[in-house]
């Protein structure tokens, strides 16, 4: 059983939170101004890395917020989880 | 390589069982091929195995980094069909199945395919509608189904609670009489045989690091030691994204854990494959007599192939919703393995960005099913350079475009 530190509910586990996949830039803001190869590159294209990455989690069956976890795809490791404006440089520093 | 017969089997018997041949070799890899085939799974074995056999190509090595068939060949519930929605699903998968039932004996090698029936049970009105969509969309493709009614499945399915009081009513249900099981390590080993005996070099426990471009090359950079190819294929599943990325190539993939269990071994109780929408499992009983049960991916990314409790849960509580008889057995063994999803739950078989660098991935939880149409078009594409027409329209290039196959949506299942 996975389980993951909510920053308002504290400590949850997988069964009452949901996968937001890997952390993304924001979404492109104007369409038009993005062609068709970084639009798909947004929409489709994943690093889907083996190891420590950045992910996005909702609190589902709890609280309903969203934060952010740094987790190793192969270990199910967690290194650590935050709130969802924690700038994601300096998560992603813990991911390297 | 010596025919496998009932004569064979008999000889060999009275010899005391001590000159068998082995089914393949085990080479130490050459410094240069003309193909390399980076995974032994079933897709990548029965690539080589088409590369030599529909097109004459010589000089082939498929580099596994742990031994035959070790990843999802070895870990898939054994489910055979082909009731997809889009006419390029359907042609694809239908040709997978018509090549199935005649390998064992193309390759001499007995894959024991069943075809014992695959049902989908409806739960509802809206269920029966989808059913009677999907039946009408096999037919126009030429792939005959029937759409059974709650009687038919009392005598087809009789452990089946059809009860009304069930949690999840059973209203009808669709089948496909050629879907079924095969003894899924069977069709590695046949196709490793036949590859091998046409010349090709298995090396197993040889890991691909990175790749690179060098010299009008592909160089790869293995744990024996460096290889280069003229062309390569990776049908890696669950870990393409990582060799890819070495080489600078973005693929639309995530990998999760799907998984799997069985049962402790009873007396002959199914003998069809039943999947139910409602509940997300589907289940079948193993000639050894254990059933056979799965149900959805786990939904985060996940490289650990290993089985959890959560999901064990949910896919025994689905199933004895079904079959509440079941209750009373014993789980013997339970397991995970890595697939490779893409967002329209349709395989990649093409080109990449880089010259001479072809994928074969992105059929998520299907690709057993799939695997001689994976192999025989993915081997037309390396040596021919061009798209075999049964799998041209499963690209890169559409999630650009946005010609996606939308099997989720047509499929109900996130594959």
């Amino acid at each position: 059983m996975l389980w993951l530190n909510c920053p308002f509910c504290g400590e949850r586990p997988e069964t009452e939170l949901e996968c937001g996949g890997e952390w993304l830039p924001p979404r492109p803001t104007v369409p038009r101004a993005v062609d068709d190869r970084a639009w798909a590159r947004w929409l489709f294209m994943r690093e889907n890395r083996k190891g420590f990455h950045v992910e996005r989690w909702c609190c589902r069956y709890g609280c309903g917020g969203w934060f952010l976890v740094v987790r190793n795809t192969l270990t199910h490791e967690v290194s650590r989880t935050a709130p969802l404006s924690t700038p994601v440089d300096e998560l992603q520093g813990l991911a390297r | 390589m010596e025919d496998f017969s009932a004569f064979s089997v008999l000889r060999r018997a009275a010899r005391g069982n001590v000159d068998w041949k082995a089914l393949w070799r085990n080479p130490a890899p050459r410094k240069q091929y003309d193909i390399v085939i980076v995974g032994a799974g079933g897709h990548g074995l029965a690539t080589a195995f088409y590369l030599v056999h529909e097109h004459g190509c010589r000089s082939i090595a498929v580099l596994e980094r742990r031994w035959i068939g070790s990843g999802n060949t070895a870990r898939n519930t054994t489910n055979v069909r082909s009731d997809y929605y889009h006419p390029a699903s359907a042609r694809f998968y239908d040709f997978a199945l018509r090549q199935y039932e005649q390998l064992s004996r193309a390759l001499n090698f007995n894959i024991m395919l069943s075809q014992r029936g695959w049902i989908r049970l409806a739960h509802s009105i809206h269920d029966l509608a989808m059913q009677r969509r999907r039946a009408n969309a096999m037919l126009l493709n030429g792939i005959e189904c029937r759409l059974l009614d709650r009687a038919e499945l009392a005598v087809r399915v009789p452990a089946l609670d059809l009860s009304p009081c069930a949690r999840f009513p059973v209203l009808g249900a669709l089948l496909q009489e050629r879907g079924g099981t095969i003894r899924h390590d069977a069709v590695a080993w046949a196709y490793a045989r036949a590859a091998c005996d046409l010349g090709v070099d298995i090396i197993q426990n040889c890991e691909v690091q990175t790749l690179s471009r060098a010299d009008g090359q592909l160089e790869l950079a293995t744990s024996c030691g460096p290889v280069r190819a003229n062309k390569v294929g990776l049908a890696m599943a669950g870990e393409t994204s990582t060799l890819a990325t070495t080489i600078g190539v973005e693929l639309p993939v995530v990998s999760y854990t799907l998984q799997a269990m069985v049962s402790e071994p009873i007396a002959p109780v199914l003998d069809c494959v039943v999947s139910s929408g409602a509940t997300g499992v589907y289940i079948n009983q193993s000639d050894k007599g254990e059933l056979v049960m799965g149900g959805m991916l786990d939904l985060y990314p996940s490289y650990a192939q290993r089985a959890n409790l959560p999901t064990l849960e949910r896919v025994v509580s689905g199933v004895l919703e079904l079959f509440p008889a079941f209750a009373r057995l014993r789980m013997l063994r339970h397991w995970g393995g890595t697939v490779d999803v893409v967002h329209d739950s349709s395989p990649i078989i093409d080109r990449t960005p880089i010259p001479n660098l072809y994928v074969n991935c992105g059929f998520g939880t299907g690709g057993f099913k799939a695997i001689p149409a994976g192999g025989f078009t993915f081997a037309h594409l390396i040596a021919r350079n061009q798209p075999h027409p049964l799998a041209e329209e499963f690209t890169l290039r559409r999630f650009r475009t946005g010609a996606l196959i939308d099997e989720t949506a047509a499929s109900g299942i996130s594959h």
